[in-house]
């Protein structure tokens, strides 16, 4: 037994023999968990994940022996944990409304049976190694949870369970070890969260992470198993960028870590995604989705764990062969935990106040997603999507720049933007995507193999109506040409037209990639024929006052996914009228000449 | 411990006392510090080890000398008392009453930090509050349970606008029914007059519970009031079932004793020398505010702020942004044009209107016009601003329409009587009657059916 000798905010200093870096410890009357960070002589510095109140010198505190780990095993979906894996609605039965302090829950429940069905090959004698499925069990009706052997353990199969009804702690599976000791094995295992779990090799993934949001998968795209940021001041719609992921991602599993963020928004998320569909699979988007719970107003050093704990389960997934898809909102208050801590400790502030091993420590949590070959030989992937909340928008301090050099998409959010109300407010000039030449194969095999060039044609065009208006601010609209002033009409259809989408809109949330190539199309052709129609003399009021303008502009949520012929009747009638006039005038350009 | 008085004081400086060690001081433990006058000040542990003691004092540590102040333990934290009777009520930032009235006596304490609440336990808010403001009921609704800030400066309109939210706002259908709970600290004894004689002539002060720090009250109490007041809300919300509307002004006062405090300890620094703490600090506040589940109550909290020189990037406003439901921006421009209330419409924004809007609550154009008033208004500012450089004369017909829009809207939207009371039904009509300023094509984010039933488009005009 160990005792508090100092309390100052969540850092207590302990007077303990004999306990290691990163081990937890139990402290006091209330029995607050915390976990060492430093050791000096006898005394070891204990970061607290709750609130340290009413905690005073001479309380006792006692080693845990295994530093902050997660339970892996059935039952965490559709579940919300708070920071350091603690069900938030079993802590609602236990305590009530609020959250009281030093409760200990089990992360998993222990009450509930699982059906298991074995593997076939599952049989005595049979040497298992680590990542080796043991069987399965029908976590929800879309995802067959596989029940791994842990890392780490490997042996002869000396007895083992048949198909039927167990909790997470029944045995079903008993190995003998080389040293002929025997191992039980569960349908769950704890994995320290700060260790990534292990992997045969990283493979190099091309297919796109589709989030059904034109800008993000036409104009930015980011693969599976790939790393993006998503940073915005407030109110430029960070949230409900990342909640669209989480909704419409082609992932098999999402997970969604409100980290430092509002309360309502977890309840948002928790009251309509179970009334939501997946429209990959038709069921409750609830049956893919689970949470983990760290609000701006819980304590902040569970704020730091709480990242760590998300990764981890997202890999424990990623490593049964899924495709599991991490929203980290928000990384900055993560950094922020990081940066209270080290002020506490009275570590040396290089910018900002931020510690010296900001940028290291968020390369690694970065490097954590990957595409994978799993030690069970099957594919599986975590792609993390990390917001951040630069102070007063500025994207070069610190926690901003330093994200940008190690992601590889970068959804830049834009205050002006979002201030006239353009969603989702993505900067088409900030924003970049490394993944463009990958996705463009996806693209051309199941799409268009044109995306590329269409998608490249748009972005200049976006581009070259900046530099006009940065002309019409100064001189006016009057000193343009007509093509010119074709080109910023146009560039205004791609922006009402394309990336600009609803969220709030039942057809216009989720975009699929054919519509989204056949919008585009359609605009770059519009542009097209309107440039030849300028050229021959038809005046640019003209073309901007057609009333198919408008109509193009509402294309996006008055035809649905599933109804693209009636995209392609709009267009035949648009071009042919088009084409009309097109003869029309260059017969006077001829009468003319 | 309660009773023993200890003489162990061996540095006093600002508003901090540093205590020898060995008392087992809990963290967070309320102190009473006699002095050698005999008056008692009020003191919280900040830090506490076996060495050393550290006492953050409320009322400074003026006129403190170290051989003749007595420390006395309380442990216990700081509480409050609570009952029925704190309505009408005015008290100070630790509790104690301003009013000349006998002090709340009741067996019920709560500690004013309070709790978090489990985010699995909130219920999402989605009642629609009417506020009879148009630019706030139309473009940036406020529902029930909901936190959204006012983003003020020196000499903006921001007490009057309170004042009239805490006169009108009702739901649509029924009348009002918000306990009001009034945390001021730092403000003028003008502004806080102001407010008392607003409640009094509104006829509201018997349903509102007043916690008042000013200018020239010692600036460590601003950091406890908050979260006083908080306390006496929850109890009116969740245990006596009030819907309670909370205004806390000005939030700049609070973080500015919280940098001095912060600056005392020789915490390090992050932007403008306020502590890197400031965020979670402030999201312990405004993270109070809510609905939970099963209760009937709820807290809806309207915090006033003024940004230093109207800056919105500064730190408190800039934080506040990121953990409130939106804000409402003041803008000094209208302001020198006389428009009232000066509601920055582009800045401003209300995150949870999107659910508490529409059929169910308000009307079911509700949320198409408030989109297309945002673009329409933010093309009209366009087209101001290249009138500004070409001459309006100069512009185009589309173009010199958006500016007449943008004059409209202005003056007619925006533009309001302190004594005007508006229906969302009025507020949403007198939008379509803007609209209709401008051609159909040039309407996008409503619907066609929309445009057929409300907009009424005369192309002489």
């Amino acid at each position: 037994m160990g005792k508090v000798m100092e309390v100052n905010g969540p850092l207590v200093t302990i007077q303990q023999n004999n306990i290691r870096n990163g081990e937890q410890v139990r402290i006091g009357k209330l029995g607050l968990v915390g976990e060492v960070i430093s050791l000096f002589e006898n005394r070891a510095l204990v970061q607290v994940y709750e609130t340290t109140e009413s905690l005073h010198p001479g309380e006792e505190v006692e080693g845990l022996g295994k530093p902050l780990s997660v339970e892996l095993g059935p039952g965490m979906l559709g579940q919300i944990f708070d920071g350091v894996q603690r069900p938030l609605n079993k802590i609602l039965e236990m305590s009530g409304e609020t959250i009281a302090r030093g409760l200990t829950v089990n992360s998993l429940d222990r009450e509930k049976k699982w059906h298991f069905v074995p593997a076939d090959n599952l049989e005595v004698g049979q040497i298992v190694t680590q990542g080796t499925i043991m069987g399965t069990v029908q976590e929800t009706p879309t995802i067959t949870h596989r029940v791994l052997v842990p890392p780490g353990k490997q042996g002869e199969i000396v007895e083992h369970a048949g198909e039927g009804d167990y909790t997470v702690e029944e045995i079903i599976v008993r190995i003998k070890d080389r040293n002929n000791k025997l191992v039980d094995l569960r349908m769950y295992h704890d994995w320290p969260v700060r260790t990534p779990r292990p992997f045969q090799s990283r493979t190099s993934s091309a297919q796109p992470l589709l989030t059904g949001q034109r800008i993000l998968d036409t104009f930015f795209p980011l693969l599976k198993g790939g790393k993006a940021a998503v940073p915005g001041p407030f109110g430029a719609g960070k949230t409900m960028v990342q909640q669209q992921i989480a909704r419409w991602a082609n992932a098999d599993i999402v997970l969604y870590v409100g980290c430092g963020e509002r309360g309502n928004e977890l309840v948002d998320i928790l009251e309509t995604f179970p009334q939501l569909t997946d429209p990959y699979t038709g069921r409750s988007l609830m049956e893919r989705t689970f949470l983990v719970a760290n609000t701006s107003n819980m304590p902040v050093v569970a704020r730091e764990a709480s990242i760590y704990v998300g990764v981890t389960m997202a890999e424990y997934y990623r490593d049964q062969g899924y495709d599991v898809v991490m929203v980290a909102d928000s990384t900055s208050r993560w950094a922020e935990a990081l940066r209270e801590v080290a002020g506490r400790l009275g570590q040396m502030p290089v910018e900002e106040g931020y510690p010296a091993y900001l940028a290291s420590r968020l390369a690694a949590f970065y490097e954590r997603a990957g595409s994978v070959n799993t030690l069970a030989e099957n594919m599986g992937s975590v792609t993390l999507i990390g917001a951040v909340s630069p102070p007063g928008g500025d994207f070069s301090e610190p926690v901003t720049s330093h994200t940008k050099e190690i992601i590889r998409t970068f959804w830049a959010l834009s205050k002006p933007l979002a201030d006239a109300r353009h969603y989702p407010a993505v900067s088409w000039i900030e924003s970049f995507s490394d993944y463009e030449a990958r996705a463009r194969d996806w693209w051309a095999e199941n799409v268009n193999p044109k995306w590329s060039s269409h998608r490249q044609q748009a972005l200049t065009l976006l581009t070259q109506a900046d530099e006009l208006e940065r002309i019409v601010n100064l001189v006016g609209p009057e000193a343009l040409s007509s093509a010119q002033r074709w080109t910023l009409e146009s560039a205004g259809i791609i922006k009402e037209g394309l990336l600009q989408q609803s969220a709030l809109d039942e057809t216009d949330s989720y975009c699929s990639p054919e519509k989204q190539f056949r919008l585009m199309d359609l605009i770059l052709k519009f542009y097209e024929t309107g440039n030849e129609l300028i050229k021959l003399g038809m005046p640019v009021e003209q073309l901007a006052e057609l009333p198919e303008n408008g109509k193009i502009r509402r294309l996006k949520s008055s035809i649905a996914n599933d109804q693209l012929e009636e995209l392609d009747s709009f267009a035949s009638e648009l071009f042919k009228h088009l084409d009309y006039m097109r003869a029309e005038y260059a017969g006077t350009k001829e009468t003319n000449a | 411990m309660k009773q023993i008085e200890y003489k162990h004081v061996t540095a006093a400086r600002g508003s901090l006392l540093f205590l020898k060690g060995g008392t087992d001081a809990a963290l967070g433990e309320r102190v009473a510090i006699r002095d050698i006058d005999g008056n008692i000040r009020n003191g919280q542990v900040i830090k506490t080890s076996d060495k050393m003691i550290l006492v953050q004092v409320f009322e400074s540590t003026e006129h403190i000398d170290l051989e003749n102040t007595w420390i006395r333990y309380l442990d216990e934290p700081f509480e409050l008392a609570l009952s029925p009777d704190m309505l009408g009520r005015n008290f100070n930032g630790i509790g104690e009453p301003r009013d000349n009235r006998p002090p709340i006596v009741s067996s019920l304490v709560r500690n004013v930090n309070g709790s978090p609440i489990n985010p699995a336990a909130r219920a999402y808010p989605r009642e629609f509050i009417q506020t009879g403001i148009s630019s706030i009921d139309g473009l940036n609704s406020l529902v029930r349970g909901q936190k959204l800030p006012v983003f003020s400066g020196s000499g903006l309109p921001h007490n009057r606008i309170a004042a009239q939210i805490v006169r009108q706002a009702k739901l649509p259908d029924e009348s009002s029914n918000f306990v009001i709970v009034f945390a001021a600290m730092g403000v003028s004894h003008s502004d806080a007059r102001f407010f008392e004689t607003e409640f009094e002539s509104s006829g509201v002060l018997r349903n509102v519970v007043m916690f008042t720090n000013l200018a020239n009250d010692p600036p460590m109490e601003r950091l406890i009031l908050p979260r006083t007041a908080l306390t006496a809300a929850e109890y009116l919300a969740y245990d006596l079932d009030h819907h309670v509307l909370v205004v806390i002004t000005d939030m700049t006062n609070y973080a500015e004793a919280l940098r001095e405090i912060a600056t005392e300890k020789g915490d390090v620094p992050s932007r403008k020398g306020y502590p890197g703490y400031l965020y979670s600090d402030l999201a312990e506040i405004y993270e109070r505010a809510g609905r939970v589940k099963n209760r009937h109550g709820s807290i809806t909290m309207i915090p006033i702020l003024s940004m230093p020189s109207d800056d919105i990037t500064h730190p408190i406003p800039d934080l506040t942004g990121y953990i409130t439901e939106g804000q409402i921006v003041m803008s000094r421009e209208l302001h020198s044009k006389s428009v009232y209330p000066p509601v920055n419409v582009p800045p401003s924004l209300s995150r949870l209107m999107k659910d508490g809007i529409g059929k169910e609550y308000t009307r079911e154009d509700h949320p198409h016009v408030a989109s297309q008033l945002y673009a329409s208004y933010t093309r009209a500012l366009e087209a101001r601003n290249l009138a500004s450089i070409i001459g309006a004369e100069e512009l185009s017909q589309r173009d010199r329409r958006f500016l007449a829009f943008a004059e409209a809207f202005e003056d007619r939207f925006v533009r309001q009587d302190a004594e005007d009371e508006r229906s969302i039904i009025e507020t949403l009509d007198l939008a379509w009657e803007l609209l209709s300023l401008l051609p159909p094509e040039a309407l996008t984010r409503v619907s066609e059916a929309e445009i057929q039933k409300y907009h009424s488009w005369d192309e002489s005009r």
